[in-house]
């Protein structure tokens, strides 16, 4: 989707992080879904970035 | 007493355990408190607080931990740890009810026509969940800051492949459809669109236009470092070409720190063919560059709000570097001012939240006046070279020296409070402040200043002194904070309260210069 195709739509967002700019869009009624994100493999940066790669060849 | 308790595999965002420790820390007998994830950045502030103990030895990312510095003759852990759970459920029982699914693409199944992904999670994250929200054809709102020079240009390219937005890393303010995101103000709808590389610069330049009457059509953030030759400015052009192309924009601003040069002939070069008006705030560089790529140039963030609304009412963009009220009420104000002062009072303390209004105000009074900072104009102004504090300083207290496991000045006013009870002496003159409001912004911003004024005041009593306080709010009357009574609250404490960024610095110029300091 075109970023002008973007301006002409309802604007629907998902948040991943800081859940007060979840509860801002939410005030105005924007639609909106907050990830319980969590990072992967419990931090471990190296087997983060492995699982990463193996996500992005699927 | 000295104490740690580990949960393992319990997740939360930063903001939310700081403004937790924050409460703790109110406790009575807690001397330091700091609840946070087990990650690098954490243990090193645990460690510089002497609170560290061998179980944080094992703490990953993925754990959460609150270390305590208490007298146990008053608090013990445990109160600390209701104290954390009673504010963990306050906020969990706002959410009651929301489902809130553990990964993008579930959280895609839910919203299918979701069009972005807002992203505030660690940096060292972020690329990577910005990469999966673009392939699966979601413009994104990158807020997270420490992302990668060249993850930044791998994420840009993959976004203009793909005729995405790619608004970030380190973006803080954009408006899509009218929708503020992240740190951004309520201003109305309109036909003025905007590109900003610069948070708080997109912020003041916003809300004078709302206060001028007009409104915005889109307002897209590029993340601060879009504009340098690495990044080549892929999301400002990409921002440019949707603008020329959206019906419901006539006029563009564009607002940046000064690009390299290449990125700067290549936007001039798209704007050669523009059909729409086209107004640039570089701030404090190139307006002949400017002009001769046939936009208009502008003296600050305020002018280019005057500018954008003028060529829109198709008026002459004239430049505007005076003040709204009539010459001999600014005198008036400047002679109340000095009349506060005694001749030994004699610096400058300016306090910034917003890196852009510091910037524009560096950049203006330093031109005169020997300004140190943590930004200084020329490296000899750094304020750490400033001795016996005798000078005048300006300080961005959102730069990250100011900032580790603490939030961002505009969300906690702790920090900026604390610079007030530190530097706020016999020897201090004058102040000056930034008060930004909107959504992302604390929720009262300028009762935390007026009250710090108020007491540096009763501390000044005592040897007969007063201060000169000068303030301008980023904020409009749509904002979740009552502008009015920001205002109000401001005024009440003796603060000089000013239209604009713009005029809050000439003011203080003219303050400065009539008290010969």
């Amino acid at each position: 989707m075109s970023v002008n195709d973007l301006f002409k739509q309802e604007l629907k967002v998902i948040n991943l992080g800081l859940e007060s700019f979840y509860d801002d869009l939410t005030r105005q009624g924007v639609p909106a879904i907050q990830v319980q994100w969590k990072p992967a493999a419990g931090g471990d940066q190296k087997m983060a970035s492995l699982l990463g790669r193996l996500k992005s060849s699927k | 007493m000295i104490k740690t308790i580990i949960r393992e595999n319990a997740y939360y965002d930063s903001v939310t355990l700081m403004l937790i420790s924050r409460e703790m820390k109110k406790l009575e007998g807690v001397e330091e408190v700091l609840a946070g994830m087990g990650t690098d950045l954490n243990l090193d502030l645990v460690k510089m607080l002497d609170m560290f103990l061998p179980e944080l030895e094992k703490v990953t990312p993925n754990d959460l931990f609150i270390a305590a510095k208490f007298d146990e003759s008053k608090v013990s852990m445990d109160d600390l740890l209701a104290s954390f759970e009673a504010q963990l459920n306050s906020k969990k029982e706002a959410h009651a009810g929301q489902y809130q699914p553990p990964t993008l693409r579930s959280a895609l199944k839910l919203m299918p026509d979701a069009r972005l992904a807002q992203i505030s999670i660690p940096g060292q994250y972020a690329a990577d969940e910005a990469e999966n929200a673009l392939r699966k054809g979601l413009h994104v709102m990158l807020f997270s800051d420490n992302v990668a020079l060249e993850d930044e240009l791998r994420l840009k390219k993959l976004a203009v492949e793909k005729g995405l937005l790619m608004m970030g890393p380190d973006c803080g303010t954009a408006i899509i459809n009218g929708v503020p995101l992240c740190f951004a103000n309520a201003v109305r709808r309109g036909r003025i669109g905007l590109v900003g590389a610069s948070g708080t610069g997109t912020q003041e330049i916003t809300v004078r236009i709302h206060q001028l009457g007009e409104g915005l059509s889109q307002v897209i953030g590029t993340g601060g470092r879009d504009l340098k030759e690495e990044i080549g400015g892929l999301m400002m052009i990409q921002g440019i070409q949707a603008l020329l192309a959206d019906p419901e924009t006539e006029v563009i601003v564009l607002v940046s720190k000064p690009p390299a040069p290449s990125v700067e002939k290549k936007i001039y070069g798209l704007l050669a063919g523009a059909e729409k008006p086209v107004v640039i705030d570089f701030i404090g560089g190139q307006a002949e560059s400017v002009k001769k790529a046939g936009a208009i140039p502008c003296l600050s963030l305020e002018d280019a709000a005057r500018k954008a609304v003028a060529v829109l009412r198709e008026e002459e963009p004239v430049d505007f570097d005076g003040f709204d009220l009539p010459p001999e009420e600014i005198d008036r104000l400047v002679r109340e001012a000095l009349a506060r002062l005694k001749p030994d009072q004699k610096y400058l303390r300016a306090f910034y939240t917003g890196g852009t209004l510091a910037d524009e105000a560096i950049k203006y009074l330093g031109a005169e006046h020997l300004i140190y900072s943590n930004i200084p104009l020329t490296p000899d102004r750094a304020w750490d070279k400033l001795e016996g504090r005798a000078g005048h300083i300006c300080l961005d207290l959102g730069e990250d020296q100011f900032t580790r496991g603490r939030p961002h000045p505009m969300i906690d006013p702790m920090t900026r409070t604390e610079f007030f009870d530190a530097w706020l002496d016999q020897s201090t003159a004058l102040v000056l402040v930034d008060v930004v409001l909107g959504y992302g912004s604390h929720e009262d911003p300028a009762s935390a200043v007026a009250e710090s004024i108020e007491k540096a005041r009763r501390k000044l009593q005592a040897s007969g002194r007063d201060l000169a306080v000068v303030a301008s709010i980023t904020g409009t009357d749509q904002d979740p904070q009552d502008l009015e009574k920001s205002k109000k609250v401001l005024e009440e404490a003796g603060v000089l309260v000013m239209p604009s960024n713009a005029q809050a610095v000439r003011l203080a110029d003219r303050i400065m210069k009539a008290a010969g300091i």
